[in-house]
């Protein structure tokens, strides 16, 4: 980097503009590996410049953004498809602006087109930003411009809006590079969260997604064939039917309760029970551990509770959310329903940041009067759980480095941030935060559905760029004990952020660099029981 | 001519109005949304907002008494709109500029109250040379130079910041160039106004209780009729730019990124969610354009991909 065109070449492949945005070229940037953010230490991470795409996904999806490709938006094979792609997407903003298509984020969407003042507060907060070295294509502004000028022009149609908001080109090429953008971006809203009239850039590239599925018909296929569809289909987005999920899960009860010496049975649709305990049942198939620690804990607690075998009552995943606000609706009615079949109090959601958000408040004004069955965290029971003197604690047994991800879904967007701070104050002697943390802190990584996506070269993606800042972060919060010597724990009492860490730790080989593990928050718990024999967490198992 | 000069100030004010008002009514036209809320929240009570908990920490919070702190609420958006904290946190280097431009322009609205009081007591009969007036024409004198040289030091501040940065000028448009030189010009005019001709807005007050009582008394200064005019197409202007940031922001604080109230069978939220789940979208893709269902409401309950329960009625 040192030979100034060399310097050159790099700052043109990030300093693209808004005009470049429907540009007749194959790829619009780059990010570089010389161009990512440095990390703490001297220690070589070994990062790489992305490979080029097959040229089979490039001759079939419109592969012209950057290095990756997500959203798999047909190539156009003639000019009648190219301006169908375009009117189509026109079409779908059209309709975000109308209240009987888009009232569940109509507000939303109109105060952020009209207000932002382009003061570019909102870049520095973007991880996304900062770990590619400040690529102009992730600076929030960008994106939301693009939109808001085509908004602007083409569908407000406002006089002079060239001149008063600036001038964009549409062709397909905008429309498949802004559908690209869109996933470009983890929705963490920690952009919003700076911005000083309040507006909500990061909303913006949930709207493009709201179009391209809602509309266009195009969607991710770990989103929507192989998420939220297959979760109607069958119950749940990792294809296990009811039948095989309670066989999972009795396998798991027979398995721990032997390794732990603590007998458990996890209880099936139990009638009347006080709550519904819904996992996201990616846990019971990559993380078993974590379904055995609940059951531990609540049975340990003398809970009256149920898990439930209904059409999606056993994942509590709404991946919705991150593109389909009807695949959202849908989703939540059937949550919810198999909370009212069951009879229960509440509703306690598991580990898994999204859910809770979808159900808990998301979902709040669509569920009608018969299935407002009342939702809650699981961290609150648990701290209460753990404060309250029920379940014996050795500490000791968690006297190792200890820091917490902080998943955005229950923190920046919930509030839910001190509950888990008083469970890893009382149990983890060694516990450091990262920095900066709560509602503050930065994006996994994984967030907006990255975590279940590992297609072509998507890893690597979210493990260089996306979940740069979260690996600093971890790096940071170990400041002290760096190398393979002292073993550590990142606690990531999400399922998503679990799989996105679980994935950096693999990419960077830090299980062998830094002896560095990952887990949820109850199996901290459970691994400070007394009643439990030592070593619920196992260090050389948790890849 | 400053018949029509006068004529102008009360266009722009209607305008100005207008404007305003038209933008909130369509706000509050809108349909109920989703909740979104953002944390912190200012106004979660306990100590929670300090380190943006909230109410969803509890167990069983539907049972439990809300603990909410409205005086919170207050300083926080009175630490936000007066000294812009979030730039001030954020965006430090544009702080620098952006807050005495707004500092001003709050000295400004100051100024337009003390000078509708003047004009008003004038109109009741207060003598000019009396103790009160000479208070007003005395505050008048030290805060407008203040008020129009922070506004156009800061106008001046954000034009150059946006011309010299090269990241903000890719996103600015001749729309913000625009309004930043109008304010420069206004506040130039003004200062020069106060320098020239309305030391103690003298001249300010007898404009405006001419205006109210519709006495179109011709001013001494053309200078001071071209500052009027100008502020008034500014004032005006306003509401139709992104600048209604400035009434806007309360419902975009409020109203969606602190808006956190939950529904625990609140009837008047369940009359929303009725009405809104009975629209009909009009969306394309297959999974949502299903013949025969119309409203969100039908959408939203009908499984696209369900399937026999053959395969969910496998016995336990």
């Amino acid at each position: 980097m040192n030979d100034p065109k060399q310097s050159d070449t790099a700052k043109d492949h990030k300093q693209v503009s808004i005009g470049d945005i429907g540009k007749n070229s194959e790829q619009l940037t780059t990010v570089k590996a010389d161009d990512l953010m440095p990390l703490p230490g001297d220690v070589d991470f070994g990062d790489k410049d992305f490979e080029p795409l097959p040229d089979s996904t490039k001759e079939k999806y419109a592969c012209i953004l950057d290095d990756v490709n997500v959203l798999q938006i047909p190539m156009p094979k003639s000019r009648a498809e190219e301006e169908a792609l375009v009117n189509k997407f026109l079409d779908g903003m059209r309709k975000l602006f109308d209240k009987q298509s888009n009232w569940t984020f109509l507000s939303m969407l109109e105060t952020t087109m009209e207000n932002c003042a382009k003061c570019n507060t909102c870049s520095d907060a973007c991880h996304l930003f900062q770990a590619s070295g400040h690529n102009e294509m992730y600076r929030p502004l960008f994106r939301s411009e693009i939109f808001r000028r085509i908004y602007k022009k083409y569908v407000k149609k406002e006089p002079f809006a060239r001149w008063r908001s600036g001038d964009v080109e549409l062709n397909w090429r905008t429309v498949a590079r802004l559908g690209e953008l869109a996933y470009r971006c983890n929705v963490c809203r920690r952009c919003a969260q700076t911005c000083p009239i309040g507006v909500d850039n990061a909303l913006i590239s949930r709207e493009i997604r709201k179009i391209f599925s809602q509309e266009m018909g195009i969607t991710v296929p770990e989103l929507h064939e192989r998420g939220s569809m297959l979760q109607l289909k069958v119950g749940s987005s990792t294809g296990m039917t009811k039948k095989a999920v309670i066989d999972a899960v009795e396998f798991i009860d027979e398995d721990f309760s032997e390794e732990t010496g603590y007998k458990f049975k996890t209880p099936w649709d139990v009638k009347g029970a006080d709550i519904l305990l819904i996992h996201n049942a990616g846990e019971i198939l990559s993380w078993p551990d974590n379904i055995a620690a609940f059951s531990i804990i609540f049975q340990a607690a003398g809970l009256s509770w149920t898990l439930s075998s209904d059409l999606a009552g056993y994942d509590n995943i709404n991946y919705g959310v991150f593109y389909d606000d009807v695949q959202t609706a849908r989703t939540a009615l059937l949550h919810a329903q198999a909370a009212k079949n069951l009879g229960v109090k509440k509703i306690v959601f598991g580990e898994c940041g999204h859910a809770h958000k979808a159900l808990t408040v998301i979902a709040d004004r669509i569920l009608p009067p018969g299935l407002q069955i009342p939702r809650e965290s699981c961290f609150p029971l648990l701290r209460d759980i753990v404060l309250s003197g029920k379940i014996k604690f050795d500490p000791e047994r968690n006297n190792f480095p200890v820091t917490m991800h902080d998943p955005c879904n229950v923190t920046r967007l919930m509030g839910i941030i001190k509950p888990q701070r008083d469970i890893v104050h009382k149990l983890c002697p060694q516990f450091r935060e990262m920095n900066p943390h709560g509602a503050h802190n930065y994006c996994c990584g994984g967030g907006s559905g990255f975590a279940v996506m590992s297609r072509s070269n998507i890893t690597q993606w979210r493990c260089m760029v996306a979940g740069r800042k979260k690996f600093e972060q971890i790096l940071n919060a170990f400041e002290d004990c760096r190398g393979p010597d002292v073993p550590k724990y990142v606690a990531a009492p999400c399922s998503n952020c679990k799989g996105q860490i679980r994935d950096l730790i693999a990419y960077y080989e830090l299980r062998e660099k830094e002896k560095l593990t990952y887990a949820g928050l109850v199996e901290l718990i459970v691994n400070a029981m007394v009643d439990v024999k030592p070593g619920f967490i196992k260090w050389e198992d948790a890849m | 001519m400053h018949q029509l000069a006068y004529a102008l100030t009360y266009v722009g004010i209607v305008i100005f109005v207008v404007g305003v008002v038209r933008r909130v009514v369509a706000y509050k036209n809108n349909p109920m949304h989703l909740r979104w809320e953002l944390y912190p929240v200012a106004h979660e009570g306990g100590g929670r907002a300090a380190y943006g908990g909230g109410y969803l920490e509890e167990v069983d919070w539907w049972n439990k008494p809300r603990e909410t702190s409205r005086v919170r609420e207050f300083l926080v958006m009175f630490q936000e709109i007066f000294f812009i904290k979030a730039l001030w946190e954020h965006n430090r280097f544009l702080w620098l500029v952006s807050f005495p431009f707004h500092l001003g322009l709050y000295l400004i609205i100051g100024l337009v109250m003390l000078t509708l009081f003047g004009a008003g007591a004038l109109l009741a009969g207060m003598q000019a040379d009396s103790g009160l007036m000479a208070l007003v024409a005395g505050t008048s004198t030290i805060v407008a130079p203040i008020a129009f040289g922070l506004s156009l030091l800061g106008a001046l501040g954000l034009l150059l910041r946006r011309l010299g940065d090269s990241e903000l000028r890719k996103y600015s448009s001749f729309e913000h160039y625009f309004n930043l030189v109008l304010f420069i010009v206004v506040m130039g005019v003004a200062l020069a106004t106060w320098a020239s001709v309305d030391r103690t807005l003298e001249m300010a007050r007898g404009f405006i209780a001419g205006w109210v009582v519709l006495d179109f008394k011709a001013p001494d200064s053309s200078l001071f009729m071209l500052q009027a005019v100008l502020a008034v197409f500014t004032l005006a202007y306003i509401p139709f730019t992104h600048m209604s940031h400035f009434f806007m922001k309360y419902f975009l604080y409020h109203d969606i990124r602190w808006e956190d109230k939950p529904n625990v069978n609140a009837p008047e939220i369940n009359k929303q969610i009725g009405e809104v789940l009975n629209y009909e979208p009009t969306w394309s893709a297959s999974h949502i354009a299903i013949p025969g269902k119309k409203t969100w409401a039908d959408i939203a309950l009908f499984n696209p991909a369900a399937e026999p329960e053959e395969d969910n009625k496998t016995e336990k």
